[in-house]
């Protein structure tokens, strides 16, 4: 049988002291695919986010990646094997240029990031690349300005650049439109288009637009629980899927 | 070719920047030169150590985000190793001596960090200080510190078998060489690769581990080079006063050394330098004088005058002042 999903969970399953937050979530990640995870506020998409990341350990159930357990892995072994993730928060380091951003990203490759008797010259040989990929997310001219200077949907542009220079196979974007105007939602849209060509792309949404525009599979949560799976016009179709997460997105229009 | 241009523009300004400051060490290498016939050199001397400390200091904090409340213990350790063994073997030269002391604390700082390193924030803080403060009772009961009395009567020796120590003239020029390479090696660092990845885990870890680096054996590396120049500044004081003593190992001394680098600019290279000129100058000029009692009330109020109205600290808000003006 050909390895056709890159990621799956079996039994995921986190529980805070007593309280589930994530049920017995079983996930398959098809390899090249734009995959959503879509639910209500609560549904426990972040975490699921975090358990694949390692970035909190899971209670119970198995993480397989190209169907190797990878449940035991620590964090930054997880982004070796080329699963990067995104912040809900833009993650950048704000008091480093927008080009050091890139390049503290590429320069792991390199084997001298514990060289603390080396000049940071011998990192220039980063440059170049560091600015291409700059310029594919329209941030050139940017490259020598200090991060927190950047305005909002810029930083996220720079984040998805950073990523990128890790060169993953699998891209875990948590709300990468959250709070960005309707011109730059357009704009990361057709970032993570371009972006996903060729690697396979796990995201947290709210913004169902940029779902039905971008994704392949939908997955929706409600309660740490699967609700349901299919493509956007399926799920949409789904009467539970309107219950539990048009049902609410009323409310969650008021909150905006 | 508009990306090629601005990428010649940066380098040109990152060269005209590498030269201004190039220029700027330079001028203060000669100041350190022609200091000591200026002023008195136990005192300039007294002044590069804690500038060493302070500077060993803000590595950590100003550089890797890490606030360590427990830096007396490696201070204090290499002044003891160093001063108990120039005390002990008179044969032994004090660069032996000094680098004996220095290897203590890079292993002090090995131990510590790999108890601390994990914690973050506060619990680091008081982790590193509960360990200092083992540290200091360690002191206490052992017979080769002195207890309370401390190391008095180390011998200075001679450089490499060769140079008298003696004069205090030739010490200083000693002592200036050590805290020019101490504060090379720091700067270095900052601007290493290794500075580089310790920049972002300070910005924002969740985000360096998520691009693949293991935050907490870069973070223990930093933690151990500040340890080893720590106790570097210390072994060299001990050549200084001749004495080691548990003021260097008490609290205190952890807190005046964060004292220093948030006065003179955390996260600056010539911050730590200026806050420990500041704060040395300042115990000195008030001890000769009728205030002398209230040295601490008033380096208190300075403080918190400074974390209120200027928290960048004096090079920081300088440097805030010059961007603002000149850019």
């Amino acid at each position: 049988m050909p390895r056709e999903f890159v990621l799956e969970t079996h039994g995921l399953t986190k529980t805070f002291r007593g309280f589930t937050a994530v049920d017995q979530v079983d996930l398959q990640i098809t390899e090249g695919h734009i995959h959503a995870l879509i639910g209500p506020n609560g549904a426990g998409k972040t975490t699921v986010f975090n358990l694949l990341t390692k970035f909190l350990p899971p209670t119970r159930g198995e993480i397989l990646y190209r169907g190797k357990p990878i449940t035991h892995m620590k964090a930054n072994q997880i982004a070796r094997l080329g699963l990067v993730r995104s912040f809900q928060i833009s993650a950048v380091f704000a008091h480093m240029t927008v080009l050091e951003n890139v390049r503290v990203a590429l320069q792991r490759k390199l084997g001298t990031s514990f060289h603390f008797w080396k000049s940071e010259r011998s990192l220039a040989a980063l440059d170049e690349r560091a600015r291409e990929l700059l310029a594919q997310v329209g941030l050139e001219r940017d490259a020598d300005s200090l991060t927190v200077e950047l305005p909002y949907g810029r930083k996220r542009a720079l984040e998805l650049a950073t990523t990128l220079a890790l060169e993953p196979t699998v891209m875990l974007l948590d709300e990468p439109t959250q709070g960005m105007g309707a011109e730059d939602v357009d704009r990361v849209v057709a970032l993570i288009r371009e972006a996903a060509k060729g690697r396979t792309v796990l995201m947290v949404e709210h913004n169902l637009s940029v779902v039905s525009r971008l994704c392949d599979r939908i997955t929706v949560l409600a309660r740490g629980a699967v609700l349901a799976e299919g493509d956007y016009a399926s799920v949409s179709a789904d009467p539970r899927v309107r219950e539990a997460y048009m049902g609410s997105e009323a409310t969650e229009e008021e909150e905006a | 070719m508009a990306m090629s241009d601005t990428s010649t523009v940066t380098a040109a300004r990152q060269r005209s920047a590498r030269r201004r400051h190039g220029l700027l060490y330079l001028g203060l290498i000669l100041l350190g030169l022609v200091a000591p016939f200026v002023a008195y050199p136990v005192f300039l001397m007294k002044i590069l150590c804690f500038a060493l400390f302070a500077s060993a200091f803000n590595l950590l904090l100003g550089f890797a985000g890490l606030l360590s409340f427990g830096h007396a213990a490696f201070l204090a350790t290499g002044a003891y190793i160093t001063g108990f063994l120039l005390s002990t073997y008179p044969g032994l030269t004090p660069e032996l001596g000094i680098l004996a002391g220095t290897l203590g604390s890079v292993v002090l700082g090995l131990l510590f960090g790999l108890l601390a390193i994990r914690r973050q924030g506060i619990y680091f803080a008081m982790i590193t200080l509960a360990l200092a403060q083992m540290m200091f009772f360690l002191f206490i009961q052992s017979p080769f510190t002195g207890g309370e009395d401390g190391l008095h009567g180390v011998p200075r020796g001679e450089l490499f078998g060769l140079f008298s120590l003696q004069s205090n003239l030739a010490l200083y020029y000693f002592v200036f060489a050590v805290f020019v390479l101490g504060f090379a090696l720091i700067q270095r660092t900052v601007h290493s690769p290794f500075g580089q990845v310790l920049k972002a885990i300070r910005e924002n870890e969740p985000r360096a581990v998520s691009l693949g680096y293991d935050t907490d054996t870069y973070k223990l590396v930093a933690f151990v080079i500040s340890a080893g120049l720590a106790g570097l500044a210390g072994a060299t004081k001990t050549l200084v006063f001749q004495l080691a003593s548990l003021g260097d190992a008490h609290w205190h001394m952890s807190g005046e050394v964060i004292l220093m680098t948030l006065l003179g600019g955390v996260g600056t290279l010539l911050g730590p330098l200026v806050g420990s000129s500041l704060v040395i100058g300042l115990q000195h000029q008030l001890s000769q004088s009728p205030l002398g009692d209230w040295v601490s009330v008033i380096l208190g109020s300075i403080f918190v005058l400074c974390v209120l109205s200027f928290r960048s600290g004096i090079i920081g808000e300088l440097q805030k002042l010059v961007k603002r003006n000149f850019k």
